[in-house]
């Protein structure tokens, strides 16, 4: 068990900076997850962290030993890839196995460890069968379980999930969740590229972009408090809607104003948004923090939409509308009744609007 | 509609069975012609009366016979399978650590080495064979069959290589990597999880170097002058024509078992030979 710290990592492609200047200190029995679009340098880090990928310049520590120069086999981790990575020539038995082979362990002792693994994961019946023979599931499953045996100090995941179909991903999300809880404690690092997961799997989450650290938080602290414009819109499904405002000074109070929207910011909000008015600046409101108007919502805070796409998903309804000449979702109650082409008064809940600077899209707290 | 999708896949079936028969035809003629005649008697080979494509005055031994009795044959057969097993070990050994470092390792330079190392395989033989000449005798390897140990692979290696280098591009990388992180070293890596995944692709390299070395003329026809150290192709011909006088029941008898063990190599590693050997492994 062993906390894994990244000082100063770098890794250049050519010219190109993959990964640049990440610097993360992931606690001993953590699960950390590193998420970002394709190409922001998460799996990068991942296999500088496994000694897959030269290091271009900064530390990974495993433990308290400096790893940079070790290859893979002495880090002590354990890797699942995202196609499995089985060995194909072998059975699921000997597959789980060989990891402990090439350390030469007691045949009892893989034995026993082969069968307890096999066991936490239902694939007791498979020991004999060769990957070929197996599902998708049934796959990512030995997979797991040949990292498992080993007991290392570190885990990564490399996508394992993404070769998945959708209701099997969801249900292994799951049980590596209760895995890593009530059965390994050991420190996990996750790269996937579904936000789902990320929210879903992690204690705390590394939102990355461009080779960028842009974020590190626990979930619902990303989720509420995103510190860019990037996170705000990589956070969360439907995406945050961002709306192009000006702020602008009525009667001693604030506004965010755009073509059909006015919109009064809250007053704990005003001292450190007074700097920007009469500028442009981007508003940020989450679909769910969007709710229908009722009569006792101060008028400063609604506004009218036209509804453009109903979408009825039975726990709630997801509807797609127009202010002037921008577009926002809004997540409402099943109850609402509305159909498109017609006017909803909607409202913002005040303390869940963010605001973000137009030129650093850093969010103005 | 049924029946005439029927009808147009019997009539497709037709014509390819036709072509098929064709190329059966024209690649089984001479080994036919081979084996005909090397039963044949002397005086039905000569003879111009009947017909050649069969034989009508009786079947004979003679020539099997006079092969091993007459001939150094056995002498070459022995040659030939020595060199041509060394051979083949010793250029599948190279091939293989060669296209692993070049398609693995990941070096500088690695691309164009593969390409340099393809190209000295597109030099002929027929030019090298003189400065190899001086090469040889400088080691004083001349007239001996250990000479071919080392100018055999020098065709075989580049060609392997390149076979090699291409299917190890189709293993995927993460195979070897999760075998890495599993706590191999590179060597137990190759020897465990990677070779047997690339056993088509081993399969491919071994029949051609088989092919080569079994074949090889010119080497053992410029390097070796003596019966006891010459392989099968060279000897058979030298021994079994002499001047312009042509043993056709000889020749034609020791051509065909010399035919059979890379007849038999292929249809044993056929079986292996098979597509798909790495599904499962990950997802297609």
């Amino acid at each position: 068990m062993a906390q894994v710290v990244l000082k100063d990592l770098n890794k250049k492609f050519d010219e190109v900076y993959a990964v640049k200047d990440v610097n993360l200190h992931i606690r001993d029995k953590e699960f950390m997850v590193l998420v970002g679009p394709s190409g922001c340098g998460k799996s990068t880090t991942l296999r500088m962290v496994a000694g897959l990928e030269e290091i271009t310049s900064g530390e990974v520590h495993i433990g308290e030993r400096l790893v940079n120069d070790l290859p893979p086999k002495d880090r002590d981790i354990a890797m699942v890839f995202q196609n499995y990575a089985l060995y194909p020539h072998m059975t699921v038995y000997d597959n789980m196995a060989f990891g402990l082979k090439m350390r030469k362990f007691p045949k009892s002792e893989i034995e026993t460890r082969v069968k307890d693994a096999a066991t936490l994961l239902g694939i007791q019946d498979l020991l004999k069968r060769k990957p070929r023979q197996l599902s998708g599931g049934q796959r990512q499953r030995v997979a797991v379980g040949r990292a498992i045996v080993r007991h290392p100090q570190v885990f990564l995941f490399d996508e394992p999930l993404s070769n998945l179909d959708a209701k099997l991903r969801v249900q292994m999300r799951v049980e590596l969740k209760r895995l890593h809880h009530d059965r390994l404690e050991t420190t996990v690092i996750y790269v996937t590229h579904d936000q789902v997961e990320a929210m879903t799997l992690g204690d705390r989450v590394v939102v990355m972009k461009d080779g960028l650290v842009q974020q590190v938080g626990e979930p619902l602290e990303l989720y509420s408090k995103p510190r860019n414009k990037f996170v705000a819109g990589f956070i969360g499904s439907p995406a945050m809607n961002f709306i192009d405002t000006t702020i602008v000074e009525a009667g001693g109070a604030l506004y965010a104003e755009a073509l059909g929207l006015r919109v009064r910011v809250p007053p704990d909000r005003v001292s450190r948004l007074g700097p920007y008015k009469g500028r442009a600046m981007t508003l940020g409101i989450r679909p769910e923090d969007l709710r229908e108007a009722g009569g006792g919502d101060p008028q400063d805070l609604v506004f009218e939409a036209l509804v453009e796409v109903v979408e009825p998903l039975g726990s709630e309804i997801l509807l797609d509308t127009r202010v002037g000449n921008q577009t926002l979702v809004a997540r409402v109650d099943p109850t609402v009744r509305t159909r498109h082409h017609q006017k909803i008064r909607l409202a913002f809940v005040p303390d869940r609007i963010h605001f973000f600077d137009n030129t650093t899209d850093e969010a103005i707290a | 509609m049924i029946r005439s999708i029927k009808t147009r896949r019997q009539a497709v079936l037709v014509v390819c069975y036709g072509v098929i028969a064709v190329f059966m035809v024209f690649f089984l003629f001479p080994p036919y012609w081979m084996a005909l005649t090397s039963f044949k008697t002397n005086q039905e080979i000569e003879s111009l009366k009947g017909i050649p494509f069969l034989i009508q005055q009786g079947a004979t031994l003679k020539h099997y016979q006079d092969l091993f009795t007459k001939t150094d044959f056995l002498i070459y057969l022995k040659n030939t399978a020595i060199i041509t097993t060394l051979v083949t070990i010793l250029s599948l050994v190279i091939s293989v650590l060669a296209a692993y470092s070049l398609s693995r390792l990941g070096f500088i330079g690695a691309g164009i080495l593969g390409t340099g190392v393809f190209l000295t395989y597109l030099v002929p033989d027929t030019l090298l064979f003189i400065p190899f000449f001086k090469i040889i005798g400088w080691l004083g390897l001349l007239n001996s069959k250990w000479s071919l140990l080392l100018v055999f692979p020098t065709a075989i290696v580049p060609f392997c290589t390149w076979i090699l280098i291409g299917y190890f591009a189709s293993i995927p990388r993460e195979l070897d990597e999760a075998a890495l992180v599993d706590g191999a070293n590179h060597l137990q890596m190759l020897l465990r999880i990677f070779l047997p995944v690339a056993v088509p692709g081993l399969v491919a390299a071994t029949m051609f170097a088989f092919t080569i070395s079994w074949a090889g003329f010119l080497y053992p026809m410029a390097f070796i002058f003596s019966n006891e150290e010459q392989l099968l192709t060279v000897g058979t011909v030298t021994t079994l024509i002499k001047g312009d006088v042509y043993h056709w029941g000889g020749l034609m008898a020791g051509a065909l078992l010399a035919c059979l063990p890379p007849v038999l190599l292929y249809a044993f590693l056929m079986d292996y030979y098979i597509s798909g050997l790495t599904s499962g492994s990950t997802k297609a």
